[in-house]
């Protein structure tokens, strides 16, 4: 329990930095035409930020749903790729993947393999508790009430998960030059991918950038050592 | 048609992206180079994430985030709190924008 408790500390940052995003996917899913019920079933059921909101403007634009639930499913293949990292940072039985995997996101993810050394389900548990209440909960308050959030605050909140990664960057750096190195080689990756391709979804830049970077993380450890 | 039918196929096919390595690899045995690897992934996703996405924080002005980025990063030299960390950098988003 207390395993748990610690893992609901540690998503705060994660649930402060969804917030301001979730109540904007609220408000634009009324604008859109979804009721408040629909919207908040969405974030609690589909729990992918990016996604939801290219969905609302597919349907906005008219979109299929066949090919909206494809554009889906290609944007968050990235979660392949960051649910094999995880299970080798965490303990885990199998029968709790189905439960464990669920919170799987981007943040959740960065957080549970770099805030501590090896996390325990039950803290994991926790830490996607959190999240989850954040965006499912900031998605029903955007729905009912619009922006509550007066909008300077929601435009300065903006920065919150880029605070909370640059915080699990630096400690990172500090332990292992190597980390930093790889780290800024996906940045710089992900950089020129932006400017090369303007079409390209921030999902295909995380994915290839990361591939990429990870494998020159290796390759460095061979050749320089 | 219902917008539910949208809904649960976007879950469907997001969880199990989520799902199906967690549950599979497990008990795998890998070779070290695959392991080590993996060890990375977190390292380039972070990279990722954080550039070039933190110039789009202020729609006017790329600069704005990456100097706020760059005052957090100092100060996660001396604190490992997150929620400090991310309550500064408001703050600060506060401050420079305004």
């Amino acid at each position: 329990m207390n395993e748990v408790r610690a893992g609901i500390r540690l998503g705060i940052p994660i649930a402060i930095g969804y917030m301001p995003i979730a109540v904007t996917f609220g408000v634009l899913g009324k604008q859109t035409g979804l009721s408040p019920f629909e919207a908040t079933g969405m974030s609690a059921l589909v729990f992918a930020g990016a996604s939801q909101f290219i969905a609302l403007s597919l349907v906005q634009a008219g979109v299929s749903y066949a090919e909206i639930i494809l554009a889906t499913f290609i944007l968050n293949l990235r979660h392949l790729l960051m649910s094999t990292s995880l299970a080798g940072f965490l303990s885990y039985q199998r029968w709790q993947s189905p439960f464990l995997s669920f919170g799987i996101t981007d943040e959740t993810f960065v957080v549970a393999t770099l805030a501590e050394d090896r996390l325990s389900a039950s803290k994991f548990l926790g830490l996607i508790f959190t999240a989850y209440s954040g965006w499912v909960l900031g998605t029903l308050l955007g729905s009912l009430f619009a922006s509550f959030i007066p909008e300077i605050l929601a435009n300065a909140m903006g920065i919150a998960l880029y605070a909370m990664f640059i915080g699990l960057l630096i400690p990172s750096i500090k332990k292992s030059y190597r980390a930093g190195v790889v780290a800024g080689l996906s940045a710089l990756i992900a950089w020129i991918l932006y400017v090369s391709f303007p079409g390209i979804s921030y999902g295909w830049i995380i994915v290839l950038a990361t591939l990429a970077a990870a494998s020159l993380g290796i390759w460095l450890e061979e050749e320089v050592a | 048609m219902s917008v539910w039918w949208l809904i649960f196929g976007m879950a469907v096919v997001t969880y199990l992206p989520r799902l199906f390595p967690l549950f599979v690899v497990k008990d795998i045995p890998m070779p070290g180079w695959v392991k080590r690897w993996l060890q990375y992934v977190p390292y380039a996703a972070l990279g990722a994430l954080i550039f070039p996405g933190i110039m789009t924080v202020d729609q006017s002005n790329p600069l704005i985030g990456v100097m706020v980025g760059i005052l957090v990063a100092m100060a996660a030299w001396f604190t490992r709190n997150l929620v400090l960390l991310v309550v500064l950098g408001i703050v600060l988003m506060i401050i420079f924008q305004s």
